[in-house]
């Protein structure tokens, strides 16, 4: 250490690393927007595809979870009205608000179901924010618990808009414009794997840029002490509903592609069980890093079809609460930072 | 009027058993600071134990519910002594996570070992209305009413004149001086999640034959649990005993004046309410903690 060419030497090897740590995520992306020309199995595509959905919902919860320290049980709130926003702005609706008054929608683009999504989910973040961060612990917990099951109610109960339990069917899938083919609907799995893989990355950049700005080092703080934030005038409030309001609605992009993709969804996309799997993905990973969400979701979003022919249904979820816990008991920290902490000691 | 009459007896019936749940629920937080999300696990399971036993094993109805309740307590020692105990220095939030992959195991256990087709628990009561004045009730719910009033009191007493109850109620007003006092906390902790647990399951196993069993009846179960612990500001006894009838009158008078559908609703919108506008409940009574 205090001989300057030891020092050098180190240098040098932080530097081939942070040279590493720049191009490594690039490479990965490249190989997974590659994969389906070198390996095109539907059937692995869909997997890959609805994985991805999954983890976009576990990036944004990562947010919260991770970032602002506040176990927000209710995240498959904004995961299905993003689902339902989107679906029902494609469809179009017709629907009585009592006074003889009518609301009527014709069928909009899906990119605008998409944009809509993303907007209303995050509205519902802002009011969930306002609400429940005036208390903290169980009580937030159940309060965001609470929010979901209310959505879900509603979903099951205003027939009108959302057919209950009948679902919404016949949802268009995603259109976009390709070279030599104008403006298509993208049926292959191949094409929504991109769109999938494209809003993905699109997801894990604004987190990052968020956690690396003001915004992020505040969460932080309050994070590591409330009080003390509190007390060095960071608006704790303030900055927790922002939190909220971004990964509220990169959540409802997520319920929006999941709407489109499997193009059938009913109240149960608001179940409690969707919640988990995302809290899972995100605790095993790693929360507060920002690979964390993606290490656990590949490995959760995977295990479902690893068991798929060797083991009942129920399995799976044994298999998840069993793994819940004993990451929560023996790796808190998650794969991520255990990796990451392995290899500083190599 | 009559039909507010009749809203009033049924909600009471209703309410009595979620009485036993916000109990146990809230007994487990005060002592332990623990929320538990395997409590309406823990009502689907006394309800299975009890179908087990008289449809499966032929035992007597009575002598059931008694040994589904057992199983309950049993089975609670036993999430206490290998998970919770290992947990005790952990901080709320891992305890939750913990404690919600514990639920998920126990519901798909569920799943796995009765299958998803709901269950009915035969019972010796009467299946016509005991019809009084303007009300009619179900033999079957009034016993149920009544073993929920002696459980509710039994534990009152357990709690005022035993050892075990004094030992709880210190806990729960401050766990170190108690343990300097001598107190055995970990034993404490055993009981309390036993007990609560119990509590839970003898819910199950009262309401399994009034409604249907199937392995998704903790669900929403567990939740209402929570929405009676808050109504009454969590971790307070008698403000949970007040929750439980709260919540029953609330589920009765809504679903019957204002919308069925969205009576299971009403209650996580008074909960959401309740923590927004007076997060220390309605009761704030003087041993709530937290």
């Amino acid at each position: 250490m205090t001989a300057p060419d030891g020092r050098s030497a180190e240098g040098r090897g932080e530097l081939n690393r942070s040279r590493l740590h720049h191009y490594a995520p690039w490479v990965f992306v490249l190989v997974l927007a590659l994969l389906p020309l070198a390996f095109p199995d539907p059937y692995m595509l869909a997997v890959l595809t609805s994985a991805g959905i999954f983890i976009i919902g576990a990036i944004s919860l990562n947010l919260l979870l991770g970032y602002t320290g506040q176990l927000s049980l209710g995240h498959v709130a904004f995961f299905g009205l993003g689902a339902y926003t989107s679906a029902l702005a494609s469809l179009g609706f017709d629907i009585g608000i009592g006074f003889g008054l009518r609301i009527t929608l014709q069928p909009q683009p899906v990119w605008l179901g998409f944009i809509a999504a993303i907007i209303v989910a995050g509205g519902f973040g802002w009011l969930l924010g306002r609400l429940a961060f005036r208390v903290r612990g169980a009580y937030f917990v159940i309060i965001t618990i609470c929010f979901a099951q209310v959505l879900r109610m509603v979903a099951l109960n205003w027939i009108e808009l959302t057919q209950g339990p009948m679902a919404l069917i016949s949802i268009p899938p995603f259109s976009m414009w390709l070279p030599g083919q104008g403006v298509v609907p993208l049926y292959s799995k191949a094409q929504n794997y991109w769109l999938v893989l494209a809003v993905a990355v699109l997801a894990f950049i604004v987190v990052r840029q968020l956690v690396e700005s003001r915004i992020g080092r505040a969460l932080v703080a309050l994070r590591a002490n409330e009080s003390l934030a509190r007390s060095v005038g960071i608006r704790v409030t303030h900055y927790l509903v922002i939190a909220a309001v971004i990964s509220a609605g990169i959540a409802g992009a997520a319920g929006s592609l999941f709407a489109h993709y499997i193009r059938i969804i009913d109240p149960d996309v608001f179940l409690f069980i969707y919640t988990v799997t995302m809290v899972i993905m995100v605790i095993t990973g790693g929360k507060g890093t920002l690979w964390g969400p993606v290490v656990g979701g590949l490995i959760f979003g995977l295990v479902p079809d690893l068991l798929r022919g060797h083991a009942r249904p129920e399995a799976q979820w044994v298999l998840y609460g069993v793994a819940m816990i004993l990451f929560v008991m023996f790796l808190p920290r998650g794969i991520v930072p255990a990796l990451a902490s392995l290899r500083r000691r190599a | 009027m009559d039909q507010a009459l009749q809203h009033l007896v049924n909600g009471t019936v209703l309410g009595g058993t979620y009485a036993l749940l916000g109990i146990g629920l809230t007994l487990i937080f005060g002592v332990m600071r623990v929320v538990n999300f395997t409590h309406g696990e823990l009502y689907a399971f006394g309800a299975y134990m009890t179908y087990a036993f008289v449809s499966l094993l032929g035992v007597n109805f009575f002598a059931a519910l008694a040994l589904a309740t057992l199983c309950g307590v049993a089975l609670g020692a036993a999430l206490e002594l290998v998970l919770l105990r290992r947990m005790r220095k952990a901080d709320i939030d891992s305890v939750m996570l913990v404690m919600i992959g514990a639920s998920l195991v126990l519901q798909n256990g569920e799943m796995w070992a009765w299958g998803g087709v709901a269950k009915l628990v035969p019972n010796p009561f009467n299946g016509s209305p005991l019809v009084i004045g303007p009300v009619s009730v179900l033999p079957l719910r009034l016993f149920v009413l009544a073993v929920s009033a002696a459980l509710l009191l039994g534990f009152w007493l357990m709690l005022d004149r035993t050892r075990a109850g004094v030992a709880m109620r210190a806990t729960f007003q401050d766990p170190e001086t108690a343990a300097l006092m001598g107190v055995r906390i970990g034993w404490v902790n055993t009981a309390t999640f036993a007990i609560g647990s119990g509590l839970a399951a003898a819910a199950g196993a009262l309401l399994g034959p009034v409604f249907m069993v199937s392995p998704t009846m903790g669900d929403l179960v567990g939740l209402k649990a929570f929405a009676i612990v808050i109504l009454g500001g969590l971790g307070s006894l008698p403000g949970a005993t007040l929750g439980g009838f709260a919540l029953g009158f609330v589920e009765e008078y809504a679903g019957g004046y204002l919308s069925t559908e969205y009576r299971d609703a009403f209650g996580f919108l008074l909960i959401i309410l309740v923590l927004a506008l007076k997060p220390q409940g309605l009761v704030p009574a003087k041993e709530r903690i937290g």
